[in-house]
This record gives structure tokens, C-alpha cells and sequence, in this order.
């Protein structure tokens, strides 16, 4: 499969090469650096030369690049890679070039756990902590004492989670983070509008808890009201769930047959689920946008956004990113609320607002003087993009109903559940 | 590097270590550190884990160059096999597979035995793929002492790592070049213990056990729904290489099914997991676009509902941009084709020129493919040529060239359009097109003769693409309207071009022309301005064996570039077993190479040498060529097609053939502007006009 790793700096120097297999040679790394690195136009994330092939990613300033010369997987290899980065991560805080530098020596030692031959082992970030550490080795002894206990972990059914967590109290964060995807055509249609939602657990629960998770889901929901009376309230506020994918530790053929969600979950922070949700999305903004070409030297704007959302709740950092022409010089722009500036770095006017309530409304008014120019092109007119974060709301109106936690010391545990919807550099509108 | 050696051998730990770690940032680097091998060997024996993995790591890289000194280390790694620690005893034995050394090899026999059969399933599992490791490097020893034969019964394990393990080390085997090496048969025994182990191995487990499942063949329907019943949970698995797996399983499997009302749950199942992989990371998003392209050529059904998911973000990686496009074409019917339209038209407004005149061209797949909706395309691309930036009126050109192939006599109407943009059109494809309509129009067109006598004006500067054209639309004009200007113009067509031109193609058709016209002007004009078959976009940018081969391998580089795997790998098993599939192919070629020589010697008349084609037609040769031009990696081009090369190579040719190779794999996305006229049109040919097109321009 895989058989060589590396990470290379931005100039496509090697800070970390590790073989898997005996197929290549080192140097390797040469051929990449010719035909990747240095070459402005790679239009492709996997390049085939002879029978060798580059999988890279790009991560911060780093290159990370895997080599195989068989027929290999091409989604695991990028899955892998992306895990890799993960796992990096997690141990190093920020992968970057330096990173990688004062850390080579752990990060070696990460490779040869979680690839063998160029096969993918364990990548599980809990179990590789417990034996993998970045604060010295513990004495001998006491690892004589946990190996046993370790290698259980790193094989087993339940290798995500050791068996003697202890918390005094037992609690569970949920955090309910939905992305909206918007699209939406010049003439106001909307052209896509869809949901990918995270639900992010931190579980500090003791012992092995068996937890049951509920939400409104549609099917679920129609499902239990088969023998109940049907209550149409009920089933108006259920949200139909394109698709979903689990944590490793959800029992999927339990899903598969009644859609219950139910697990032991990892001790700490990991994402339990992430959704899709395409049927009536609500849209949290609402964007109007006039934009008028005067001449071959102006334009006009006047945007208008609406918080469409319950009047309670609030918008943090919403942010308008809005095109200009190439050729612009100067803007003039004038918002009653917030922020507007004009960023020539980006060609864009950025009208930042720290706070919207729900149900107000406001517009930007701004002018831009174009310079002449030679090119005859007309101006693409890029979308307008807009970023923001709305706590306590969600666009799918998905909602937790339960999160059940049954352990054998029969313990009281507390469950919290926060929303967030939020968009980056998914919401746009064209003009 | 002489600084170090004092250290190694330094009475303080601390000191040592330091020193080990330096040496290897020096090897990561690329610097020969082997002449300190004794002195980083004597700090293999020690109690700090760190320390030792630090010796094994430099221990792998050199031991192939000083395979007498590695011996030195054999006690050390014996004396681990069997330490209380299982973490160390595990790394003992993952270590030693990796030396690959001859000598040490025979050392490795006893502990991996005991390793195999080892209490803990952490040294199990790790012991399983150290199989692997000594087969590729002595496969007699490996079966001699039975340890393929432990690795069948590993499967059986009650560990599920062991079991994936076993699994992946058996299919290593089994798919190692070495001649004869035991198959990793699953038997229905086998097919039991792995879907066991399915649901609680790890997620890399998963991809090896579903991969394993892909191979057996169930014997009745029954089970092959039990599998697909069982396969189908881990469509909800948060990795997508483990979705893609399972959806290979289903996809296989789905051929053997008889059942409609379960094809079409499984078909319906399918779908949303397939969507949600198109909004994962960029490049685990262009594998799964390109499987995607696949499976809908395989089972067109499967996403007709899901047109707007693969509407392209401005910010989207340009290769996901051109896969996107690619497959909303596929998805395109009547219903919603006028969506559809409007996105491409918004597209065609962006900065990257290449994305532009990708999305144009989809405007033009459209049309041909949705008779009802060719109307609306057309406008579209009249807009489109009112923006008169240049490289999109000429690229419009080029598929309005195709939409008259189409229909005939249906668009009339905009031709004017197009002449009023005759300055704009300079780039050679474009303009081949552009004489191209007006030759086939040339009676409806009132100034035509002025507008070709420009043409021939430039004659000899212009490319030979346009030069064939211009030939042909000026002889098209004469036998439309034989008086007028036309017969001088046609007269210094044919002087210019037999007796000026350089290229023999161009000389050629001119002396075939001429030849035609002196003789019989009734059969000039039934072969030049003859009905031409219409060009249909085919379902199928691939043949059909090869598709059936490629939904084998959804998920892996193969399907990636719709290229079977022969074409870029070529050794072991899998060579030997593609070179068997491709042959039949070749005689198919030669066959047909034959007959076409055969026709031309008999010289018999055009039309029977378009019937050859139809006999020629379903031979797959072809497609590697067209997929090329939807293949945006492209890099294997020049590649060994057939011929799998011998499985040891010697490392410099092969570093020189990476080298040699590398000035092909440069992208040209743009199809060979050098290319004629109807190459545009081939790549939307199905097979079977794929190759009269090439004739076909001959008897214009």
C-alpha cells in the first residue's frame, strides 16, 4: 500500500521521510519536489509517474506526501494523510515546519505506530496517547504495568476508550454546530441551501457508559408514532436527515435497523456524528444586493442584510466579504451599522458586524471609482460571501431531545447542549 | 558528523540519546550517517523505549547496505521477542521484518512463530503483518514454516484487529508478484469470521476486510443480500475511503441481484452517502467525484436527484470544478436541464479561462444530449457570444460547430451572429469550426464567397486544420453554387493547396478534390454534401468491459483515472492477470488493422470502409485515449500500455524513467488546438463514430 510518508517545507526540503516498503528509494522525494513543488500549475492532488504515484496535501506550510507504486486505494491514502495530520496535531498543537522540526523524533515514533508495512493501524488519537507521550517515558516499571492494559486497548472492540476513567462528576457537553451552505442566483433563486451539521461531544463520564443519544429526527420520530397517536405538532418540528455519519464507537448496524444512536463513547472531546440536511433549511440571513455598473468608472452598491432568526437571539461576527473590480481605486462606503472598509489585497469591501439581533435589518451603501483600463473583459462579478455565527439556533431545526447515560455504578451524570450555526465561506450570493 | 561518534559512546544517557537523535535528523535530511552503524548499535540494548525505537528506526534504514554488522544486533531483537513488555516484544518483531536483510531473515523464524501464537492480541496483530513482510522477502520461508498457513487460522481470531490484520497481510500475499504464491481464497468459512470482525475493527480494518469481500462470489442470492445487508452500515462511517469500500461491495454485488424492489433500495441507499463525500476535504472530494463519474456511467439512476450538489463553489478546487461539471452533464435530462443552464451560463463568466471554456463546452454536451432543450443552449451561447470576450465567442464557436452537426438545417438563424464575430476568431480550432459552418451553409449565406476568399487570402499562413477546412467549404460552396465567383475560387484553392502547401494531408485532399471534380461532379457532390451520421454524446466515456473492470476497483487509483490498473502498474499478479484480459484486445486490434488494410488494397468504395469501422468499433483500444481528455491528472500518458515491466527493475533506469517520463506528464487541458477539426467532436462521439469521424473528413 503506502510505501513511503513525507513532509516536506514549503521549498519541498524533507524534515520527516520514513520508508514502508522496499519498492522505492528515498530519493524519491527529488522527483516530487521537481514535479510538485516547484511546478506552478499541479491541477491535480495525485500525480502518476511510471508505476509511482504522489498522493499530496497541502497542510499550513507543509507538503505531506505519500508514495505507493501499486494500484493503492486512493480515498484511504488521502484519509489516512488527513488522520496523519490529525493525530500531529493533537500531539504538536500547530503542525507547521517548526513543529515538525523541534518534534521529529515523536512524530517518528507516531509513524511506526499507526502504519506497518504500509498498512493503516490504530490512528485512534485516545489510545495512541496512552503509550505514545510527548512528556519523557515514564519509568519502566509502570509501563510493565499498563502495557497489558495499553495493547487491550489499542486491539480491542472498544479501542477508543480505557476502562478506568474515574470523573467525581460526571458530565456531558454537546454541541450541536451546523455549517449552512447557501447559493443563491442573482435573481434571488436559491440555488442550493443545505446543512452539514457536527454534533461534537465532550464526554467526562466514569467507568464504560452506555450511551443513548436522541434527536428530532423525522423517521425516528414517524416511526415511534406508529403505535402512538399520531401527534402532528410533534412531527412538525422533525427534521429529515439526508445522511449521517458516525464516530467509530456508534454502533452502525444498530442505526441501520431502528436508527438509534448508541455507543461507549471516547473519554474526552470527538465528534460523535456529522449530518446532512437538504428539506427546509432555514436561512439565518438575508442578503439584497443592488450592484450597478455606471460608466467604465463606478459601481454602485447597496446591500441589504435581514436577520431572519427569532428576535431573542443574536449574530456574532457577521461578516460581508463583497467584490470589487480589479481596477478599483477608492471606495466610499457608508453603514449604519458595523464596519465597511475596502481591502485591496482581497478586492473587497469588508463590512464586518460585531453584533445583529434577530429580526433587524440594515444596508450599506458604498461607491467605487474604477481607473481606466485596457482590458475589454467584463468583470466576473465573484459572489458575495458572508460569514457569521448564530448561538442557540440551528438552520436544519434540528434539536437534541436525549442523551441517555447508563453505567453499572448507576451514577447521576449532567448533560449540557449548546447550537451554533454558522457559515464559512459557504454562504454566497451572486450579482 | 565525527562530533557525534564520541557521544554515542559517551558514559552519560542523556548525552547518548542526544546524540542518536542527531544522527538521525542527519539521515531524515539524506546524509550517509552508515559509518557510525557499531556506534549507534551498542545503544540498542536499553531500558528507554524512546532510545530503542530511535536505534531500530536507524537499524531499518541501513541494515540493507551492512547486512554482516546487522547480525550484531540479531541477540538484542531475539532477547526482545520474548520481554515481558508486549509493546516491546511487538517491536521487535515489526522491526525485524523491516530490515530486510537475507542474513537476519532466518533469525526472525522463532520469534515470529511465538509471536504469532502470543497472548496478547497487540503482538498477534503485528506478528500477522510480519508475514507479509517475510514472504515479500522469502517466500519459501514463509510457507515452509507454516506461517501462511497461521494466518488463515488468525482469521478466525477472536481479536478483530488480528482478524483485519491476517486479512490484509493474506491479500498482500496474495497479490505479490511472486509466481506462486498461495491465493487468499474467501470460502463462505472466511466470508463468516470477517463479516464478524467487520463491525468492531478499526476503521483501516474495515477498508481491508470490505476489499477481501469484494472478491468472494456468493452462489446464490440469497447470500449476496445477506452481504449487501451487512456491507450496508458502514455507509454511515465517518470515513469516506471506508463509505467508498462499502460501496464497492454493493456495487459489485448489484450485478448478481435479481430482485427489483431490493436493487432499487439498495440503489436509493446509496445516494446520500455519495453526496456527502462531494462536501468532504478537497482531494478525498476529487476521488470520490471521479468514483462518482464511474458509478453513474454504470448505473445512471443512481444520483438523478442530486443535480444541485454538484453545483461548482466559486472557491472550489479547480480539478473538482472540471469533475463537477463533468458530472452534471451525466445528470442533465428535461427536467432539469433549464437549472442547469443557467449555472453553466453563470460560469462561463468566471476568471479561469480554462473552467470557462469547460463549462461552455458542457453547454454543448447538453444540447446534444436533450434534443428538447438544444433551443435554450443555443440562446445561451448566443449571449454568450454577445459578451465578445474573445476566448469565449471562440470556444462557443466550436460548440455551435457541433449543436449543426446535430441538427442540421435547425439554427440558421445565428450564423449571421457568428459572422459579425469573424475578426474575434483566431485560434485555429475555432476558426476550423466557423469554415466548417459556413461551407455546410454556404448556400444560405448571401456574401459567403467574400468571407471564404479571406480565408484563402491567408491560406498558406494559416494552421492545416484551417487549411482543410477552408479546402473543403470552398469545393462545398462550388457544388452548391456552381456559378458565380465560386469556380475561380475554387480553382485557386486547389493550385494553392497541391502545388503551395507543405502538408501532405492537405495536398493530398486537394488532389482528391480535384480529381473528384474532373471526373464525376454527381459523385463529388454525393460524397461532399452527404447527410453525415449525427453525433450523440455516448453514457460511457469508457468502454463497458472496462467500466466492469474499474467498478471492481471504485476507490482505488484505477478508478481515479478510468485507466485499469495495467496501465500504470505493471508487475506482479496483477500484470500478469491484465496482460491475459488486454490480449484479446490486441489481436481484436490487429484484426481489424488487417481487414482495414485488406479494404484499402482491394480498394473498395468509402462507404464500405465505414461499415469496417462498425467491426472495429467495439474494440476497447480507443477509450484510454478518450478518457484522456476528461483525465485531469494525466500523467501515466506515455505509459506502458500493455506490457508490464519486469518486476524488479533496476532503481537508476527507474529513476530515469521518472525523469524521462516527466515531460508528458505536463497538463495540456486544452484538446490539441493541432488536432483537426473533428477531434472536438470525437471525444463526444460514441464508439462506433469515433473512427469514421477520422475518415469521414477525408471525403468531404
Amino acid at each position: 500500500m503506502i510505501s513511503a510518508l513525507y513532509m516536506m517545507n514549503s521549498k519541498g526540503e524533507v524534515l520527516i521521510s520514513r520508508l514502508f516498503r522496499p519498492d522505492i528509494k528515498r530519493s524519491i522525494s527529488d522527483i516530487f519536489r521537481v514535479q510538485v513543488v516547484s511546478n506552478p500549475d499541479v491541477r491535480s492532488p495525485i500525480i502518476t509517474l511510471g508505476s509511482t504515484s504522489f498522493f499530496h496535501v497541502r497542510h499550513n506550510n507543509l507538503y505531506i506526501m505519500a508514495v505507493t507504486k501499486c494500484n493503492a486505494l486512493a480515498a484511504l491514502v488521502f484519509e489516512f494523510i488527513y488522520k496523519f495530520i490529525k493525530v500531529c496535531t493533537s500531539y504538536l498543537g500547530n503542525l507547521i515546519e517548526e513543529s515538525v522540526k523541534n518534534n521529529f523524533v515523536l512524530i517518528y515514533e507516531l509513524l511506526d505506530e499507526i502504519l506497518d508495512f504500509g498498512y493503516p493501524q490504530n490512528s485512534e488519537i485516545d489510545a495512541l496517547k496512552m503509550y505514545i507521550t510527548t512528556e519523557g517515558v515514564k519509568s519502566e516499571q509502570a509501563i510493565r504495568e499498563d502495557s497489558s492494559k495499553i495493547t487491550s486497548q489499542a486491539t480491542g472492540a472498544t479501542s477508543w476508550r480505557r476502562a478506568d476513567v474515574k470523573y467525581r462528576k460526571n458530565e456531558a457537553f454537546v454541541d450541536v454546530v451546523e455549517n449552512v451552505n447557501l447559493m443563491m442566483s442573482a435573481q434571488g433563486n436559491i440555488l442550493r441551501a443545505d446543512v452539514d451539521g457536527q454534533i461534537l461531544m465532550r464526554a467526562y463520564l466514569s467507568g464504560m457508559p452506555e450511551c443513548k443519544f436522541g434527536l428530532n429526527d423525522k423517521l425516528v420520530l414517524e416511526r415511534s408514532d406508529r403505535t402512538r397517536i399520531v401527534d402532528d405538532s410533534a412531527l412538525g418540528g422533525a427534521v429529515e436527515l439526508d445522511d449521517c455519519q458516525f464516530h467509530q464507537c456508534v454502533r452502525l448496524g444498530k442505526f441501520d435497523t431502528d436508527r438509534t444512536i448508541s455507543f461507549i463513547p471516547p473519554d474526552g472531546e470527538f465528534e460523535l456524528m456529522r449530518y446532512r440536511s437538504t428539506h427546509n433549511v432555514n436561512l439565518p440571513f438575508k442578503i439584497s444586493a443592488v450592484v450597478n455598473e455606471i460608466g467604465r468608472s463606478r459601481v454602485e452598491y447597496t446591500i441589504r442584510i435581514k436577520a431572519n432568526f427569532g428576535n431573542k437571539l443574536s449574530a456574532n461576527t457577521v461578516i460581508l466579504r463583497i467584490p470589487t473590480p480589479l481596477n478599483t481605486t477608492e471606495v466610499k462606503c457608508n453603514a449604519p451599522m458595523g464596519k465597511a472598509k475596502y481591502v485591496p489585497d482581497e478586492n473587497h469591501i469588508v463590512w464586518k458586524i460585531p453584533r445583529m439581533q434577530g429580526q433587524t435589518e440594515t444596508t450599506l451603501t458604498a461607491n467605487a471609482e474604477l481607473t481606466s483600463t485596457t482590458t475589454r473583459q467584463a468583470w466576473s462579478r465573484p459572489p458575495i460571501n458572508v460569514d457569521f455565527q448564530v448561538l442557540m439556533y440551528t438552520s436544519s431545526g434540528l434539536s437534541v431531545r436525549f442523551l441517555k447515560v447508563f453505567e453499572k455504578s448507576n451514577y447521576q451524570s449532567v448533560k449540557w447542549v449548546r447550537y451554533l450555526t454558522k457559515s464559512q465561506g459557504s454562504y454566497q450570493i451572486r450579482f | 558528523m565525527s562530533s557525534v561518534q564520541p557521544d554515542l559512546n559517551s558514559e552519560y544517557r542523556d548525552k547518548r540519546k542526544d546524540a542518536i537523535k542527531r544522527v538521525i535528523a542527519n539521515m531524515t535530511v539524506g546524509k550517509d550517517v552508515s559509518g557510525l552503524f557499531p556506534d549507534v548499535l551498542k545503544n540498542m540494548q536499553t531500558e528507554d523505549l524512546e532510545q530503542k525505537k530511535l536505534v531500530y528506526l536507524y537499524l531499518m534504514n541501513y541494515a540493507k547496505t551492512q547486512p554482516e554488522l546487522v547480525i550484531l544486533a540479531v541477540n538484542t531483537f531475539v532477547k526482545d521477542a520474548s520481554d515481558p513488555n508486549p509493546l516491546v516484544r511487538a517491536l521487535s518483531i515489526r522491526t525485524m521484518g523491516c530490515l530486510r536483510a537475507e542474513k537476519i531473515i532466518d533469525y526472525l523464524s522463532d520469534p515470529l512463530a511465538a509471536g504469532l501464537q502470543d497472548d496478547n492480541p497487540y503482538v498477534r496483530k503485528t506478528a500477522a503483518l510480519c508475514v507479509a513482510k517475510m514472504y515479500d522477502l522469502k517466500p519459501s520461508l514463509a510457507i515452509d514454516r507454516g506461517f501462511v498457513e497461521t494466518l488463515q487460522e488468525l482469521v478466525g481470531d477472536p481479536n478483530p484487529t488480528v482478524v483485519a490484520n491476517a486479512v490484509t497481510a493474506l491479500t498482500d500475499i496474495h497479490n505479490s508478484p511472486h509466481p506462486d504464491s498461495p491465493g487468499f481464497i474467501i470460502d463462505r468459512d472466511i466470508l463468516n469470521k470477517i463479516l464478524v470482525a467487520l463491525n468492531e475493527c478499526t476503521e483501516w480494518g474495515r477498508i481491508s476486510i470490505l476489499s477481501a469481500l469484494c472478491r468472494y462470489t456468493p452462489t446464490e442470492e440469497k447470500e449476496t443480500e445477506y452481504i449487501c445487508e451487512r456491507v450496508l452500515p458502514q455507509f454511515q462511517h465517518a470515513n469516506g475511503s471506508v463509505v467508498l469500500s462499502a460501496i464497492k461491495v454493493v456495487m459489485i454485488n448489484l450485478q448478481r441481484l435479481q430482485r427489483e424492489d431490493f436493487i432499487r433500495q439498495l440503489v436509493r441507499k446509496m445516494a446520500p452517502p455519495l453526496v456527502t463525500l462531494v462536501a468532504s476535504e478537497p482531494e478525498v472530494q476529487w476521488v470520490a467525484l471521479r468514483n462518482i463519474n464511474l458509478i453513474l456511467q454504470a448505473r445512471p439512476d443512481v444520483l438523478s436527484s442530486e443535480l444541485r450538489v454538484f453545483f461548482c463553489k466559486y472557491s472550489d478546487a479547480q480539478y473538482n470544478k472540471v469533475e463537477k461539471l463533468d458530472i452534471l452533464v451525466k445528470l442533465a435530462n428535461e427536467n432539469n436541464v433549464d437549472t442547469l443552464l443557467n449555472e453553466l451560463k453563470e460560469y462561463a463568466s468566471e476568471v479561469d479561462v480554462d473552467f470557462v471554456r469547460r463549462s461552455i463546452r458542457a453547454i454543448g454536451r447538453c444540447a446534444i444530449k436533450i434534443e428538447d432543450a438544444a433551443e435554450r443552449c443555443v440562446q445561451v451561447l448566443v449571449d454568450l457570444i454577445n459578451t465578445k470576450v474573445s476566448y469565449v465567442v471562440q470556444e462557443a464557436v466550436i460548440v455551435i460547430k457541433d449543436i449543426f452537426r446535430k441538427y442540421p438545417h435547425s439554427y440558421e438563424a445565428i450564423i449571421p451572429t457568428l459572422c459579425e464575430n469573424l475578426e474575434e476568431i483566431d485560434e485555429p480550432e475555432s476558426k476550423a469550426s466557423l469554415i466548417w459552418i459556413l461551407g455546410e451553409n454556404a448556400e444560405k449565406i448571401v456574401n459567403v464567397e467574400e468571407l471564404l476568399e479571406t480565408y484563402l487570402d491567408s491560406f498558406i499562413e494559416d494552421s492545416y486544420p484551417v487549411q482543410l477546412q477552408t479546402l473543403s467549404a470552398i469545393v462545398k460552396l462550388f457544388l452548391k453554387k456552381p456559378e458565380g465567383p465560386s469556380q475561380s475560387l475554387v480553382q485557386r484553392v486547389l493550385t494553392t493547396a497541391t502545388s503551395d502547401c507543405d502538408n501532405s494531408d492537405v495536398r493530398d485532399r486537394a488532389f482528391i478534390y480535384w480529381r473528384l471534380l474532373s471526373t464525376d461532379t454527381g459523385a463529388a457532390r454525393s460524397i461532399t454534401i452527404a447527410d453525415r451520421p449525427p453525433i450523440v454524446i455516448p453514457n460511457l466515456t469508457v468502454s463497458r468491459a472496462i467500466l466492469e473492470e474499474l467498478v471492481q476497483e471504485i476507490s482505488s487509483l484505477a478508478a481515479a483515472y478510468h485507466k485499469p490498473a495495467s496501465t500504470f502498474v505493471g508487475k506482479g499478479r496483477l500484470g500478469i492477470e491484465s496482460i491475459k484480459k488486454i490480449n484479446p484486445n490486441e489481436e481484436n486490434e490487429n484484426i481489424s488493422k488487417q481487414k482495414a488494410l485488406n479494404t484499402v488494397a482491394q480498394g473498395v468504395k468509402a462507404e464500405n470502409l465505414l461499415d469496417l469501422d462498425e467491426d472495429a468499433s467495439p474494440s476497447t483500444t480507443q477509450s484510454p485515449q478518450e478518457s484522456f481528455n476528461s483525465f485531469t491528472a494525466n500523467t501515466a500518458t506515455s505509459n506502458i500500455n500493455h506490457a508490464p515491466s519486469p518486476a524488479q527493475s533496476n532503481p537508476v533506469d527507474d529513476l530515469l524513467g521518472l525523469f524521462g517520463n516527466a515531460t508528458v506528464s505536463s497538463p495540456s487541458q486544452s484538446v490539441g488546438a493541432n488536432n483537426d477539426i473533428f477531434d472536438m467532436t470525437t471525444t463526444n462521439n460514441t464508439q462506433g463514430q469515433n473512427k469514421n469521424s477520422g475518415l469521414e473528413d477525408l471525403l468531404f
